[in-house]
């Protein structure tokens, strides 16, 4: 035999590596959130409901009620106006994010809505945001706008009444005025 | 009606923040083995593999089930996939169970598994998509809104977060296999501890670990022959309910109502807090625990976090409804085996098999999970005794 030591022995035994693997995917709207996205594109925030009266809207919509599996086939424009339904403030960095922590990350329910989304809540004071909070979209300019939730920038806290917890998630498109 | 099965053996890992001395396999394996081991069975006495994880993303292995078929000694033999987010461990243990109560296998082996340190779970949940603003932060982002409203609600002290978070801990000091391993920890650590998503600090969180579970469950003629004292599955319900509909109710969700009222009727329980001796419930992030108390039944809406303030759920200052003996998710959490880690440790109170965090006289137990933004439910009721 040799007395050259074989690889095995000479180097450290290489159990794991890191290798990160970066996928890209191509995101298919499908019918509902087309049509969202494309009214998102002129600079309007849109619902959709079941074809019946009294049926809860959706934002953003995903093509079916899921309280009852039928199409959500009846557009509803909402306003950019909405309220707190909750929030919480982040302290880490999303990566591939440019946003700097401490942001508010909020739980609204635009007026006509009937359900929340996230956004961020910018132009305000931390400690100041609250459940019931009235907050309005600041969008991108309007060049900038895409297929995208990302033409609204963040919300801003508004000079508006709180709305009472119990009808968070229940105002009329035209807001506290009713 | 379903035949009587029963837990007879049950195999942990050890749990910690990077297991790199074995392979995925090597872990599931390390579980299944020292399941069978403690049943004083082997590969050979199994008739089917039921294995449950979170979803492929986080370690990025698409349908281990197939990967994992030799390791689990089930070549040849029936082996099924469970999923259902973060709540998949009890699902896993309960489709299982199902296995054996409808009469199709005698014993089956049931193993969940998850290893963080080859995956970035928290990223694998907050994938961009066009009709959202990219800002969701892991789970914790997800829940501390919720979790807020339950502070609202109930007008419930900062301290009742901090305190499940100490006591959780301390349990978990007493369990070996647990990943944080702090038998000094104090309210103050807590409390000054890094603020992640307001209101939930980083000691008030759950760990990242690797680790696998796995539990042996037989039919009754066979569980009547088991060498260690059986535990009998006397109730198991899974409910589900969508994530996103208008008028939801977030903070006390339906379906987890719905689940643990359809386990208490199966196994004759009317006062949860009164009939069961002991309870090993999923909370990841510490304001779970006064949440869960009202949804699971043991107190009243917006009172729940009294209970915890008593130290009613502490077995250390000896509660009458000693929560999470085990340390908890709180004290370890490979995802994918949480929920089966609580269903196992249920099993061990009742087999009076649970080593320093043993609940004296432990006759009637809970398991439960619950996974994805809180929409999956699984649960299940062991004995000491057959009814």
């Amino acid at each position: 035999m040799s007395e050259e030591k074989s690889m095995s022995e000479q180097h450290e035994i290489i159990t794991g590596i890191e290798a990160p693997i970066y996928l890209k995917y191509n995101f298919t709207a499908g019918a509902a959130p087309t049509r969202f996205l494309a009214q998102l594109k002129k600079g309007k925030l849109t619902g959709q409901c079941r074809a019946e009266p009294g049926a809860p809207v959706y934002v953003p919509p995903r093509g079916s009620c899921p309280a009852t599996g039928l199409p959500t086939e009846q557009e509803v424009e909402v306003s950019d106006k909405a309220t707190v339904q909750s929030f919480t403030i982040v302290h880490i960095p999303i990566p591939g994010n440019p946003i700097e922590p401490p942001f508010v990350v909020a739980n609204l329910v635009a007026d006509g809505a009937n359900i929340s989304f996230i956004h961020l809540m910018s132009e305000c004071d931390n400690a100041e945001v609250h459940i019931g909070q009235r907050v309005q979209a600041i969008w991108k300019p309007e060049d900038e706008w895409d297929y995208a939730m990302d033409n609204i920038k963040y919300f801003k806290p508004i000079d508006e009444p709180d709305v009472p917890v119990e009808q968070i998630g229940k105002l009329p498109v035209t807001g506290l005025e009713g | 009606m379903a035949n009587l099965a029963a837990v007879v053996g049950i195999g942990q890992t050890s749990y910690t923040t990077k297991r790199d001395d074995v392979s995925i396999a090597g872990l599931v394996r390390e579980a299944a083995v020292n399941a069978l081991d403690d049943a004083g069975l082997t590969f050979k006495d199994i008739d089917a593999v039921i294995l449950g994880k979170a979803p492929d993303m986080f370690e990025g292995v698409i349908m281990p089930e197939i990967y994992l078929t030799d390791a689990l000694g089930c070549n040849g033999k029936p082996m099924l996939r469970v999923h259902t987010a973060g709540s998949v461990g009890g699902s896993t243990a309960l489709v299982a169970a199902s296995h054996v109560q409808s009469g199709t296998f005698k014993r089956v082996l049931t193993v969940a598994f998850e290893k963080q340190s080859e995956s970035n779970a928290m990223w694998a949940l907050s994938n961009p998509q066009p009709f959202s603003t990219h800002l969701n932060a892991g789970a914790g982002g997800y829940f501390a809104p919720i979790i807020r409203e339950y502070i609202r609600r109930s007008g419930a002290p900062d301290e009742v977060g901090i305190k499940v978070a100490v006591k959780d801990r301390l349990h978990g000091a007493r369990n070996p296999l647990a990943h944080l391993q702090l038998p000094d920890i104090t309210m103050e650590e807590v409390a000054e501890s890094f603020m992640l998503w307001d209101p939930i600090r980083y000691l008030e969180s759950c760990p990242s670990s690797d680790g696998a579970c796995a539990m042996v469950i037989a039919n009754e003629e066979l569980a009547d022959k088991a060498s260690k004292r059986p535990a009998w599955i006397r109730g198991v319900a899974m409910r589900s309910e969508p994530t996103m509909y208008a008028g939801r109710e977030e903070v006390n969700p339906q379906a987890g109502r719905d689940c643990a009222a359809d386990v208490y009727a199966q196994a004759g329980i009317k006062d949860p807090r009164q009939d069961l001796d002991v309870a090993e419930v999923y909370v990841p992030f510490s304001w779970y625990e006064p949440m869960w108390l009202e949804n699971l039944g043991f107190a009243p809406k917006g009172e729940g976090w009294k209970l915890t303030m008593e130290g009613a759920t502490s077995l250390i200052d000896g509660g009458d409804i000693p929560w999470n003996p085990s340390g908890g998710v709180l004290s370890s959490n490979p995802i994918g085996a949480s929920g089966m880690i609580r269903f196992a440790e249920a099993a061990r109170q009742v087999r009076n098999d649970a080593g320093d965090h043993q609940v004296p006289g432990a006759k009637l137990a809970l398991g439960h999970a619950y996974g994805g933004g809180a929409q999956f439910y699984a649960m299940w009721v062991v004995g000491s005794e057959k009814s």
